[in-house]
């Protein structure tokens, strides 16, 4: 029973990263000790590679963070600390830099090698990313200071095998930038190496030391992931030192990549604050960042809303590359004028459509590649403004093959004309084609008398009752709608226009509701292949309730809009709405009781704008390829992507 | 279900209107509401015995020539199309041993034997125009509809035809269309072979309803000494348990015959449930005969499993909800008694399995599991 009650402890989303901490050589030994004390099993003390990284070792190991919640009392500084980021100083400044670190996405790195390497850039980045916060300064008044401290360390240490030369290239460009420039004419560069480690070792003392110092310190586990912290430093700044060379040649490298991938990847992870730090300097639009963000969706963009719009727009004539068609695309898509799938990607092809128009290549320049360049930094534009959906995603795809295969023989006129009537036709096809059948397949589900339950405002759906009603069939609506959007009312006002009979409820009293529907139809961001549907939160509620009165689920969705991605929950990609939507009740002032406390440090607000319905509680998907179970959506995918290629 | 009122007053509401809508619609309309396709399952069971059924094996190879003279007899009285179609296909529906949906292919093959189009595009509607006869004329068979749109679709999907002029594309047709029906006789042979691994020594079968592909994979193990027992339902109103289980008693297999309603309490000594299906649906799930669903729940809730023994033809795009989400096949139904006039009688052949409560499908295709089913439609017809 022991035994199974220490894996329990690695469900714990915080602990799941020792998976990525093997022991160094000298700490390996004292967590096998301990496990030997505390595990029984002798057979996973004699593997000490698989005992390192099983549970039992994690409650022990040196490097762990220690899980916030258990000790509650700590993480809630910690975290205003983190998100503040006031002062490096600060006891907080340690575990967050690890947090940080954590899901930094050399998963392809070994362990061990991960585990050390995130100890180098514990100490960096805090540096590289707030230049402003008077880190510089500081780092500057240690160096005169301290310097021999750190050389000595240097020289005491042993230095343990194959160290993360990633880790350090990146130091070493980021430490680059610190450094001033006057060092640079007067210092060989073995002495500037010198004097850098030295500042960065005297920082990282005095945070260990801040690190002991704070009254709350009731985890034991942090203390001990602060000492051995320490030994393991300074082996990573002998390494550096004797691979100097090697960096150096290495430095050109990540600068280059940083120019290729132009745009910040769809799916970046927002808790990685180097790679936030690197996209927000190519980033048009200068975002804030929310605070108080919640725990498990730190890996997502939440920015305070409203505050880039009046800033985009001063910029308009300073972003010379941008095409005007897009950029009025990107601020309806802040603003939220176009919201809905269809819609957001219409315009989005309609744009580039227009860029398409107006575009001559450059001289020396070849068609393909530049207006794909072009398409990419319009949609890293997009992205800034909003988060990509995933039809949206299929849809510049489309685009982007339709470029790259454009024959070279063809004229640029040529060529544009055929760009653009691809474009037009995927509009044509693939969405509004493919609604119109998916209303005539669903329109034969409505019977005489049904009762019909549909959540949100989904375009699909709403056509086919518009349809079904034109058809004389017999049949009433329940809206079911939820706050904050509220988007139902919309879809309520237009059917209520046509003469359908309609009640109007919200999700609170689904439960109640249900028991009189026959059918619920619901529409979909996305469908990934295992057919887990993607879309508007709380449709996974509604699915699961009507599963549980047995009433059928169909979701609408267009072919376009499947994905062969796999996904089991809505934590790991998803989007964050305006929290202050949630916070706030417009025109009822008399129970606005969070006035005040938006930026309490103990409040965490999460709008979540998206969450996934497992396959189990749909009863059929209908997509414009006729009627299908969710277990065969990879089918479809399948297919379609061949087709989607040919086109 | 009672709480739903609306698809409660449907019900009502829907037993008599419907028919009479359908049977102004469609002039050929077999004459009284009954399902055509179970009356003639009726008309066949009444005559299945084991020489009808070497009859029927022997048939498979040479059954063409015997049968040319009424194809040609129709063809030169000149009726309109539709008629002769039908026609044909009652005229093959008459073997007992030939599945529907093959009686069907039969027939259409036969409309492009007597065509007198001269274009490619001609030919392709009068057979349109004659699945779709066929179609309309029993409503209510789902291997029929299925066996014309499969055929529909394995003729004409072919780019070469495209190259050829039209004698020889013709003639082409016509031999896709022969092989196309070899293949459905052939395919209860092949589920027959694939079954057998399934069927171990000393295990018990609850079997329900009279379906021929269930018969031959019984045969078959039978004759590869397998040493098992079944279980047969009564399979009210037909009796096809009983004319089941005198079928195997010939074979020299233990049979039992159980009341429909013994099902949940003779289900501990069941090893497997092997049923066969009028149609598989594209969500995986079966339309087999009234009380099959029942058996699968049963067997679902008891943990044993449910296979199916179906043909590819019997593969139909269709995707009921419910039970009530399918064209009623009614039939008559004598309970012996006397029943007063106000009361009702549910009437319907049929029902809807879902796939949830199937374990596999034994197909010419393979052994599927039944979300399968849908992918291979998919292929089939997209």
């Amino acid at each position: 029973m022991e035994s199974r009650r220490n894996p329990r402890a690695v469900v714990d989303p915080k602990v799941r990263q020792v998976g990525f901490f093997t022991s160094s050589q000298p700490d390996s030994s004292s967590t096998q000790q301990q496990q030997q004390q505390t595990d029984p099993i002798p057979a996973s003390a004699s593997s000490p590679p698989v005992s390192t990284i099983s549970p039992s070792g994690n409650s022990l190991s040196p490097v762990m963070i220690p899980p916030p919640r258990l000790n509650s009392s700590d993480t809630f500084p910690l975290r205003g600390a983190a998100a503040g980021a006031s002062s490096a100083v600060s006891p907080s400044s340690f575990s967050y830099s690890n947090r940080r670190d954590f899901p930094d996405g050399s998963t392809t790195a070994s362990p061990g090698r991960h585990s050390r390497g995130s100890f180098v850039k514990s100490s960096t980045p805090v540096a590289s990313s707030l230049p402003g916060i008077g880190m510089d300064s500081m780092a500057a008044a240690k160096s005169s200071s301290v310097p021999a401290s750190g050389l000595t360390t240097v020289s005491v240490v042993t230095m343990p095998p194959g160290l993360a030369e990633k880790a350090s290239g990146m130091e070493v460009q980021s430490d680059q930038k610190k450094n001033p420039k006057s060092l640079k004419e007067k210092t060989t560069k073995a002495e500037r190496r010198a004097i850098q480690e030295a500042q960065r070792a005297a920082k990282a003392a005095a945070k260990a030391d801040g690190g002991k110092v704070p009254p709350g310190t009731s985890a034991s586990v942090a203390s001990t992931s602060v000492k051995v912290a320490k030994p393991a430093k300074p082996s990573t700044q002998k390494n550096e030192v004797s691979v100097a060379a090697g960096v150096t040649e290495k430095k050109g490298g990540p600068s280059e990549k940083d120019r290729k991938k132009d745009a910040p990847h769809p799916r970046m992870q927002y808790d990685d604050e180097s790679r936030v730090v690197k996209a927000k300097r190519r980033a048009v639009v200068k975002q804030t960042e929310a605070k108080n963000r919640v725990e498990l969706f730190r890996h997502l963009p939440q920015y305070e809303h409203g505050t880039q719009l009046p800033d985009l727009e001063t910029k308009f004539f300073q972003l010379d590359p941008m095409h005007p068609a897009v950029y009025k695309v990107g601020l309806q898509y802040l603003s939220g004028d176009i919201s809905g799938g269809n819609a957001r990607c219409i315009a989005m092809l309609q744009a580039f459509q227009e860029v398409v128009k107006d575009y001559s290549t450059p001289p020396e320049k070849n068609l393909n590649r530049d207006m794909t360049a072009k398409i990419s930094s319009y949609v890293s534009f997009l992205i800034e403004c909003r988060p990509l959906s995933i039809s949206m995603g299929n849809a510049i795809r489309f685009v982007k093959n339709r470029i790259a295969k454009l024959p070279i023989t063809l004229s640029e006129s040529e060529a544009k004309a055929a760009l653009q009537s691809d474009i037009e036709r995927f509009i044509n096809d693939k969405i509004i084609g493919a609604d119109m059948v998916i209303v005539k397949h669903a329109v034969t589900k409505i019977r005489d008398g049904d009762v019909l339950l549909t959540y949100g405002s989904p375009t699909a759906v709403e056509m086919i009752l518009l349809h079904a009603h034109e058809l004389k069939k017999k049949f009433r609506v329940l809206v079911v709608d939820s706050r904050p959007k509220l988007e139902g009312q919309l879809l309520l006002r237009r059917l209520i226009k046509r003469g359908i009979s309609c009640t109007y409820t919200h999700i609170n009293a689904i439960s109640y509701i249900m028991h009189e529907v026959t059918k619920v139809f619901l529409g979909a961001s996305s469908v990934l292949s295992n057919g887990t549907v993607y879309s508007r939160v709380g449709t996974a509620c509604v699915a699961m309730v009507a599963s549980a009165f047995r009433v059928p689920v169909l979701v609408c969705c267009e072919a376009y809009k499947f994905h062969e991605r796999v996904q089991l929950d809505s934590i790991c990609s998803n989007e964050l709405g305006d929290p202050n939507a949630i916070s706030k009740v417009h025109g009822r002032e008399d129970i606005n009781y969070l006035d005040g406390l938006t930026n309490n440090a103990n409040l965490q607000f999460l709008n979540l704008m998206y969450d996934a319905t497992p396959s189990d509680y749909i009863s059929m998907i209908i997509t414009d390829y006729g009627m299908v179970p969710p277990t065969s959506v990879p089918v479809i995918v399948r297919e379609y992507q061949k087709e989607h290629l040919l086109v | 279900m009672w709480r739903r009122s609306p698809s409660f007053i449907l019900d009502r509401t829907s037993s008599s209107p419907p028919m009479a809508a359908d049977t102004t619609r469609t002039p050929i309309q077999n004459p009284d509401s009954i399902s055509a396709y179970y009356q003639t399952r009726a008309a066949h069971h009444g005559v299945i015995t084991s020489e009808w059924l070497s009859q029927a094996q022997a048939a498979v190879g040479g059954v063409v020539s015997g049968d040319e003279h009424p194809v040609s007899s129709l063809n030169e009285l000149g009726n309109e199309k539709s008629f002769n179609v039908i026609e044909e296909f009652n005229s093959w529906r008459k073997q007992p041993d030939l599945a529907e949906a093959v009686a069907a292919i039969r027939a259409l093959a036969a409309v492009i034997r007597a065509s007198e189009a001269t274009t490619m595009m001609e030919l392709e509607i009068e057979l349109k125009k004659a699945s779709d006869t066929l179609k309309s004329w029993d409503k209510t068979s789902i291997s029929l509809t299925a066996g014309c749109d499969l055929f529909i679709r394995y003729v004409t999907r072919t780019s070469a035809l495209e190259y050829e002029d039209f004698n020889s594309a013709k003639s082409r047709l016509l031999e896709r269309a022969e092989k196309f029906g070899e293949i459905s006789c052939k395919a209860r042979r092949i589920i027959a072979m694939l079954s057998q691994d399934f069927i171990f020594d000393g295990c018990t079968i609850l079997v329900h309803g009279l379906s021929r592909v269930v018969l031959e994979i019984l045969k078959t193990a039978a004759q590869n000494n397998k040493l098992f027992r079944v279980l047969c339902t009564e399979g009210r109103p037909d009796g096809t348990g009983v004319l089941l289980s005198s079928e195997l008693s010939k074979l020299d297999i233990p049979v039992k015959l159980l009341l429909d309603s013994a099902v949940a309490y003779s289900m501990d000594e069941v090893d497997m449930v092997f049923v066969g299906a009028d149609g598989v649906v594209e969500s995986g799930g079966i339309i087999n005969m009234m009380g099959t669903y029942q058996i699968a729940l049963v067997a679902h809730s008891m943990n044993k499993p449910v296979y199916v023994a179906a043909e590819s033809y019997k593969f139909a795009r269709l995707y009921p909800l419910d039970q009530k989400d399918m064209a009623p096949a009614l039939r008559p139904i004598e309970f012996g008694l006397k029943i007063p006039t106000k009361v009702e009688v549910e009437r319907s052949a049929r029902d809807y399995t879902p796939p949830q409560y199937l374990t596999l499908l034994f197909t010419d295709l393979g052994v599927l599991s039944p979300s399968v089913v849908s992918d291979e439609l998919i292929q089939l017809y997209l």
